[in-house]
This record gives C-alpha cells, sequence and structure tokens, in this order.
C-alpha cells in the first residue's frame, strides 16, 4: 500500500498535508468541495485555486464549493503571504485533483469494465466509446480518497489547458458589492456583545491608576476587564463598547517615557545591528577611491493601514475557545493562542473569515486574541472585538524604516565593473508562532506578560529586510551586506514585499545614476548588464509598450523613468516605466508594466493584482510615511496618513508575457520596488533632482530642488 | 436606561423601524446592528474614508458622521435597497462585469457615491468621476477599475433608464 512507501516528495504544500482526503471531498449529491490552508485576503486566490481544480477533473467551476480554512479541517499551509499561494496550495491543488481523477477513472473502468484509455469526461461524467456511463457523483465512496498521494499521476500539460489561464470570474465579487454579509465584520451570532480596548498612550507606559466603577455601571456595559495593562470593556451594543472604551480611556492615568528614535531612518546607521555578508563575488577592491560613485537611499515606516480596522470574534465554550478571524495563518495563530490562554492547542479552534485587504501582518492576528481574552471573562457568549482606526493606525505592526548604501565603480566602456550595496533595517517578519515568546500585542500587556518575540528576517533567498538586495544584473565583483538592528523600537513585521521595495528602489535608482556617468540610455544600460532571457523580454517589453525613446530628453513637462526585478530574485519578473508631471506635488500620470509570473492561472486576476500593487506602490511612494514623536505613534486617521486619492492615480497599463510551460509565480508583491525606483527616475528625467528618500513629498522636492 | 428618550423612526430602504439605540448613536451602528444592513461599512468613523456612505433624501452622506436623531423621518436607503444578488443594480451589475474590487470593503460606499452622482451626470468624463469618488478611499488600489465600472453603468443607465 501506499501508505508503506517511503515518502516521497510532493509539490507544494502537499509534501506536509499528504492525504487526498484532506484537500478534496466528492460528494454524491453532485459537488466538489476543496479545501485550501491558504486565506482570501482580497487577491482573488480562491477563484485561481478553483480554476486549477476544475481543469484537472474537468468539471465546470460551478461544480466546485470552497470550504475556507478552519483549523482541525484544512490542510496547514501555515501562513497566506510571500505571494506563495500559487506555488503552494496551486500545486498541491493540481497533483491531488490529478490523482483523484486517476481514481475515479479506474474506478468507472472496472465499472463499465472498459480499459482506461476508452474513457472521458465532461463536467464529471465519465463516458466510453461504447457509449456507456457513469459519474463521479456515483463513483464516489467516503474510503475513496481516504490515501495519501502518491505523486504518480501526470496534470495536465498546458496545451490541455481550458479553464486555466482563462479570465474567470471571481465568485466573491457578487455578493462584496451587493451588500450581503462578506467579511468578519458583518458576522453576528445570537446573543453576541460587543468588546472594545482601552489602550495606553504609548508603547511602554505603565498604568497609574485607573478607576473601573464609573465605567462598570454605564449603559449597557456588561463587563470591565483589567488584567495588567490589559484594559477591555463589554457592552450590549457596539456604540455602548465604544462610549464605555472612551471613558475608560479617560479614566486611566498613565506614565509615559520616551523610547522612539528619531523621525530619520538613518538612525538604523549608529544602531547595533547583526551585520552579514550575503553575496560575494570576484574582488571587492574600490581603486581608486576617486573612481567610485555612492549614494545613500531610504524610506520611513509604512503602515498597511487596511481600509477595515481588524476584527474577530470568540466564544469560550466549556474550556473551549472558537475564533473567527481574518488572520492570514490559522494554524500558527492557533499555537500562539494556546499558550498565551494556558490551554492546549486542540481547545482553540480557529475559522478564517475574510476581512478588507490586509498586505501583510496587521492588528488581524492581535485582535483575536484579544477577543478571546474578553471572552473568557463571559462563557457562552460571543464577543465580537473591532479596533477603531485610531487604534489600527497607531498599534499594528508597521513596515520597517530602512536605509541602503550603495557603491560602484564603471569601466571605460560604461560597463559596472564593481557594485556593493550596504542595507539596514528592522526584522521584516514578527507574526505570531514563529519563535520564543509571543508575539501578540495583548500579550504583553498582561499582568503576567509575555516576552515579546523578536522580529527576525524569513531566510534567503526570499528574504525580509535583504529580499531583492541582491542584484539580478551580472557584475563581476559585488559584495552586498545586510545589517540586521533587531528590537524595533517601533513595533514592526511584514508589509507586501518586505524589504525589497526599498533594496529595489536603491539598485534601480543607482542603475540610473551610474547610466548617467556612463552616458548611457538607462534601458540599454540595465540590458548591457543582465543576459536573463526572462529579465530582458520584461525590460524590452515596457520600453515597446511605453515608446520608450533612448536618452530622450524631458519635453519640460513630464519626465519617465524605468525600474526592474525579479521579485525575490526567483519569482516574478517586472519591468515599469513610470511617466509623471511637477504641480504643487509630485503627479504619476502612467505606468505602464511588463509582466511574466511564468504560467498565467487567471489573467484577468493577475492584472487586477498587479494593478493594485502599482497604485497601492505609487501611494507608498509618494505619500506614505508613520508619524511619531520620541513618545508616541502620533498618526489616528485618514488626514494624519494620507493615502493616493481618486484624483490622483495613474493610467496603469499592463503587458502579461505568458509562459504556459514554466511554473505558475505569485503575482502581488513584486510591483513596489520598481515601481518606486521608476518614479524616482521619473522625477530625475524630468527635474534633474534626483531624490533618494522616500516618501517623495512636495516638502521633500521643494528642499531638493532649493 | 435613563438616556433613553422618545423612540426615534427611520425610513430605511422603503420601511420605517422604530430605532432603539440612543438619540446621539451614529446611524452606521443602527443601520448595521439594529438593521442588519452589514453593506454599510465602519472603516473610520471620522467621515474620512467613505465606506460608511448610505443616501439620505437623495443625498450621498456619511452614516458614521449623522447621529441617528439627526435622520428621524428621512428617507435612507442603503446598498441592500439598490440590488440584490438575485437583481443586481446597473452599477452593481458593472462592478461585478468590470472585476472592480479586490476585496471589495470600499466598493459599496462607493456605489451609493455613483448612483447619487450618476443622477445628475448621465454622461460624465473619467475625470468627473473621480473628482465624486474622491471622498472614498480604496486601499488596494482598484480605482481605474472602479472608474471604468461607473462609467460603464452610466452607458447602460443611459440605455435603460
Ligand atoms: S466610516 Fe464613515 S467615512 Fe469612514
Ligand atoms: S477593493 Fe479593497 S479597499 Fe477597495
Amino acid at each position: 500500500m501506499s501508505t508503506t512507501l517511503s515518502p516521497r516528495p510532493l509539490p507544494g504544500s502537499l509534501q506536509t498535508n499528504r492525504f487526498l482526503n484532506q484537500w478534496l471531498s466528492i460528494h454524491a449529491e453532485g459537488y466538489v468541495t476543496m479545501r485550501p490552508g491558504k486565506v482570501e485576503i482580497g487577491q482573488g486566490i480562491l477563484t485561481a485555486l478553483r480554476q486549477i481544480v476544475a481543469e484537472e477533473l474537468d468539471l465546470d467551476l460551478e461544480k466546485i464549493r470552497v470550504q475556507t480554512a478552519v483549523t482541525a479541517l484544512s490542510p496547514n499551509e501555515g501562513v497566506t503571504s510571500g505571494s506563495l499561494s500559487i506555488q503552494d496550495s496551486g500545486s498541491a491543488f493540481r497533483q491531488v485533483a490529478a490523482e483523484v481523477r486517476e481514481l475515479l477513472l479506474s474506478k468507472a473502468a472496472a465499472h463499465l469494465s472498459e480499459s482506461v484509455e476508452q474513457l472521458s469526461v465532461k463536467n464529471g461524467l465519465i463516458r466510453s466509446r461504447s457509449g456507456a456511463s457513469v459519474s463521479y457523483w456515483a463513483l464516489t465512496d467516503e474510503q475513496l480518497l481516504n490515501q495519501e498521494a502518491t505523486g504518480q499521476a501526470s496534470p495536465k500539460s498546458a496545451e490541455e489547458h481550458v479553464v486555466v489561464g482563462t479570465a474567470a470570474m471571481r465568485m466573491d465579487i457578487p455578493a462584496k458589492v451587493t451588500g450581503v454579509a462578506s467579511y468578519v465584520q458583518d458576522m453576528s451570532m445570537p446573543g453576541m456583545v460587543h468588546g472594545r480596548i482601552c489602550r495606553p498612550p504609548s508603547y511602554e507606559a505603565e498604568l497609574k491608576s485607573v478607576n473601573l466603577e464609573p465605567v462598570r455601571v454605564m449603559p449597557g456595559v456588561i463587563s470591565v476587564h483589567r488584567d495588567g495593562r490589559f484594559l477591555g470593556v463589554v457592552a450590549e451594543r457596539e456604540e455602548q463598547a465604544i462610549r464605555a472604551q472612551l471613558a475608560l480611556t479617560r479614566a486611566a492615568q498613565w506614565s509615559e517615557v520616551p523610547t522612539l528614535p528619531p523621525f530619520n531612518p538613518r538612525y538604523l546607521l549608529k544602531a547595533k545591528a547583526q551585520s552579514e555578508c550575503i553575496s560575494q563575488k570576484g574582488q571587492v577592491l574600490f581603486s581608486p577611491e576617486s573612481s567610485v560613485h555612492e549614494a545613500e537611499y531610504s524610506r520611513q515606516f509604512l503602515a498597511h493601514a487596511s481600509l477595515a480596522p481588524s476584527c474577530a470574534i470568540a466564544l469560550f465554550e466549556k474550556d473551549r475557545y472558537t475564533v473567527w478571524t481574518h488572520s492570514q495563518g490559522i494554524y500558527p495563530l492557533r499555537r500562539e493562542m494556546a499558550v498565551v490562554l494556558g490551554v492546549e492547542e486542540d481547545q482553540v479552534l480557529v475559522h478564517h473569515v475574510e476581512g478588507a485587504g490586509c498586505y501583510g501582518h496587521n492588528g488581524a492576528d492581535d485582535v483575536a486574541l484579544e477577543a478571546a481574552l474578553l471572552a473568557r471573562t463571559l462563557p457562552g457568549r460571543a464577543v465580537r472585538l473591532q479596533w477603531m482606526r485610531e487604534e489600527e493606525f497607531a498599534w499594528e505592526p508597521f513596515s520597517s524604516a530602512m536605509v541602503a548604501k550603495t557603491r560602484a565603480t564603471l569601466s571605460a566602456q560604461g560597463m559596472i565593473t564593481h557594485w556593493q550595496m550596504d542595507v539596514w533595517s528592522h526584522g521584516h517578519s514578527s507574526r505570531p508562532g514563529r519563535s520564543e515568546g509571543s508575539n501578540l500585542l495583548a500579550s504583553w500587556y498582561l499582568e503576567k506578560p509575555f516576552k515579546r518575540a523578536q522580529t527576525s528576517n524569513p531566510p534567503l533567498p526570499g528574504g525580509g529586510s535583504h529580499r531583492n538586495a541582491i542584484p539580478i544584473y551580472e557584475f563581476a565583483n559585488q559584495q552586498i551586506n545586510n545589517h540586521l538592528v533587531p528590537d524595533p523600537p517601533i513595533r514592526s513585521s511584514a508589509l507586501r514585499g518586505l524589504g525589497s521595495q526599498t533594496n529595489v528602489f536603491a539598485i534601480e535608482c543607482f542603475m540610473d545614476e551610474l547610466a548617467l556617468q556612463a552616458h548611457c540610455d538607462p534601458v540599454s544600460f540595465r540590458l548591457r548588464h543582465v543576459k536573463d532571457e526572462r529579465a530582458r523580454a520584461v525590460i524590452e517589453a515596457v520600453a515597446l509598450m511605453a515608446s520608450w525613446q533612448s536618452l530622450q530628453p524631458s519635453d519640460g513637462v513630464t519626465g519617465r523613468g524605468v525600474g526592474f526585478a525579479r521579485y525575490k530574485n526567483g519569482a516574478g519578473y517586472m519591468a515599469m516605466i513610470a511617466e509623471v508631471q511637477l504641480a504643487e506635488t509630485l503627479q504619476v500620470k502612467n505606468i505602464w508594466a511588463a509582466v511574466d509570473v511564468g504560467q498565467i492561472i487567471n489573467s484577468d486576476g493577475l492584472k487586477n493584482q498587479i494593478e493594485g500593487g502599482i497604485i497601492q506602490s505609487v501611494s507608498f511612494v509618494l505619500k506614505e510615511e508613520v508619524k511619531y514623536d520620541a513618545m508616541r505613534i502620533t498618526q489616528a486617521n485618514w488626514e494624519d496618513y494620507p493615502v493616493l486619492n481618486f484624483t490622483e492615480i495613474p493610467q496603469v497599463q499592463i503587458q502579461l508575457i505568458n509562459r504556459p510551460h514554466l511554473p505558475a509565480l505569485g503575482a502581488g508583491e513584486g510591483t513596489q520596488g520598481p515601481v518606486a525606483a521608476a518614479i524616482a527616475n521619473a522625477l530625475f528625467h524630468l527635474s534633474g533632482t534626483r531624490l533618494r528618500d522616500m516618501p517623495l513629498t512636495r516638502e521633500r522636492i521643494m528642499a531638493a530642488m532649493a | 436606561m435613563g438616556r433613553v428618550k422618545n423612540k426615534i423612526t427611520i425610513t430605511v430602504n422603503g420601511s420605517a423601524h422604530e430605532v432603539q439605540a440612543e438619540d446621539e448613536t451614529p446611524l452606521l451602528y443602527v443601520l448595521r446592528n439594529e438593521l442588519n444592513c452589514v453593506g454599510v461599512r465602519y472603516g473610520c468613523g471620522v467621515g474620512q474614508c467613505g465606506a460608511c456612505t448610505v443616501i439620505v433624501d437623495g443625498k450621498a452622506l456619511q452614516s458614521c458622521d449623522l447621529s441617528v436623531v439627526a435622520v428621524a423621518g428621512k428617507t435612507i436607503t442603503t446598498i441592500e435597497g439598490i440590488g440584490s444578488l438575485e437583481n443586481p443594480h446597473p452599477l452593481q451589475q458593472a462592478f461585478i462585469d468590470e472585476q472592480a474590487a479586490q476585496c471589495g470593503y470600499c466598493a459599496t460606499g462607493i456605489i451609493l457615491t455613483a448612483k447619487v452622482f450618476l443622477e445628475d451626470h448621465p454622461h460624465p468624463s473619467q475625470d468627473e468621476i473621480k473628482q465624486a469618488l474622491s471622498g472614498h478611499i480604496c486601499r488596494c488600489g482598484t480605482h481605474q477599475r472602479i472608474v471604468r465600472a461607473v462609467e460603464q453603468a452610466a452607458q447602460k443607465m443611459r440605455l435603460t433608464p
């Protein structure tokens, strides 16, 4: 039997979740259930995974239902992040569905007394050449899929695909635009009550005193809870909980100390860092010193700023917790919640329910623990807790500020001979369940606090702060050093793209600066230094799309710039050209993008993701920086943290290069760096002003031009 | 408790409702939690994001910024009142056709603002649409598709008024 074989390598998350029935069920009633461990975060992943299953099983999309992730039922696929869902989950489903199809066909062959070669399938109906038929639904039984994948079945070849690669419509959009309950924020259950938390004014504030009594007697208040510095209220109605939260906040007296860094990422250069050389080729000697070109780039902390503040519902009953959450990783969250709540993992059941787009590790996990802490005080009653906008803006983990220094020398022929880059940053991940201590916010404020887990970096080649720090260009001599500053004074974790935005910004701006020195066109200069055919193809394609003219000076009204990267050095290739104008502020008018993410599963879904990534990146580059002073995070709302407005969006045009025979790679995160660099390069083209510090705000541009 | 005074009646999607909440409660919470209009979304609570937009006596307003007493006796339309899964409004259909959502959290508020806007601007330019939607935040960057969807809906609504 298959279980006696030594485990063979299986694709994606199937490697660690090896049973077919963990992934799929075939129901006699005439449909298939698929159970992805990855979750929908507005990226359309469930639709793409459904296409893969439909393709392999020869089913119409309508025959496939999706069970959203829940611990105890769904395969453990870790966290939905890093644009890895198509690789992890898609490849697993493809293999599982191919094997299930073979099982069904061989059963059908026996049933119809035919050979498998005589059979064909259409929408679940298996027919033999002689005309006899039997359906999947008639053949299925409980035991059929209760076996390990063998890795033997071969999925279809790209030529055979009829569903994969098409622009299948997203299954979730009709409900979302008609107001049908779609998000965890919209859930309601019998007897549900509303919680709110009273936050300290700053990370390290100590609670001097608080009188809970006046809050306890406010209308609708059911309980007021204090555990150390963790203060929460529960009330019958949501607005009552909010009033009680306000009252509690006014009642609490705190003492504060300044612990935040200067409002300039360069504090990182002086901080104690763990330094490591992550790439070394040839010589690092730069000589003579006089011919060395140098530059320094930076960016401030960024916020995820989900449109919907984080929310969760928790129920505590008979020593067990049930939690509904928009966390990106239900299993890691469960592990960490169990530790903090002091129970076994199987006493915590975690259901994923969608939230608004999160773009990384925001307050989703934190609020789940907080809801459970409040629910513990009220057994049998579901507690819904939603952060207020100002809590999300002050308490979510931000994306670390960064600094990158570059050095290079050029040959007389205009080739880069030596290249060095040094990157300073805090770690780019402090997701739950990954290390010693706890990463859930409330756990640090309890009477018996948990140790704050360190932020860290995912390892290379994906990397964290060093993501994309190693250039794709081929330089004979290069050295890349990563300087990781642990213990961020400002809470930090994963935001779309992690360190790649700053690293690609630095590399791609510096490439333009060097092209200028070499009197070379920026597009040709890049092509000169890259051999990878797929990289060349996107750069050439975007130049064509934008009718790029070699070394054409700006007309004084618009400027153009280019940016390129291969995300994570192993994922999608993206080349962008930005066109900008200067008015009151810097305006991005057009972005052209050429994108190669291997095989395309859903062309429209892919475009949607890339368009979104591009527009969000424009917002990051032009406007965004987390505001803080020595003591506090000082941003509370969208006026403090402005993002790109409808009137400011560029026209985005995308060309997809399909590689049906190559693995499908994720798409959501690769845009950040190329967009950032393309905009800064375009500003230089237009004005001759080189801005190396993000965001490229009006104040910075004025200062640089003065 | 003591602060509840006269019962307030509001008219939502064609039917009258007696409100349980206290007077100064933002309309948003009454719509979501008492009347189950969950397509009215909380985003900021201070009138900056547009997620909570509803139509009050023909005007698109932010329900987080209106106390329920201020809309007593007025006619309120929420996203649930203009169309349904089975029978979507042309704007909702246009959002589906254009796949104008990533997370979709911003969509319902935007659709209501667009509905009011199109009543006075049956032939909008892209710039006018962007201007009309400038009180809404979309964090996912779906703007371009949203503008196209509003354009498409305008066209369809002109053909079948
Ligand atoms: S929630 Fe009302 S405008 Fe943001
Ligand atoms: S689609 Fe997510 S906020 Fe607009």
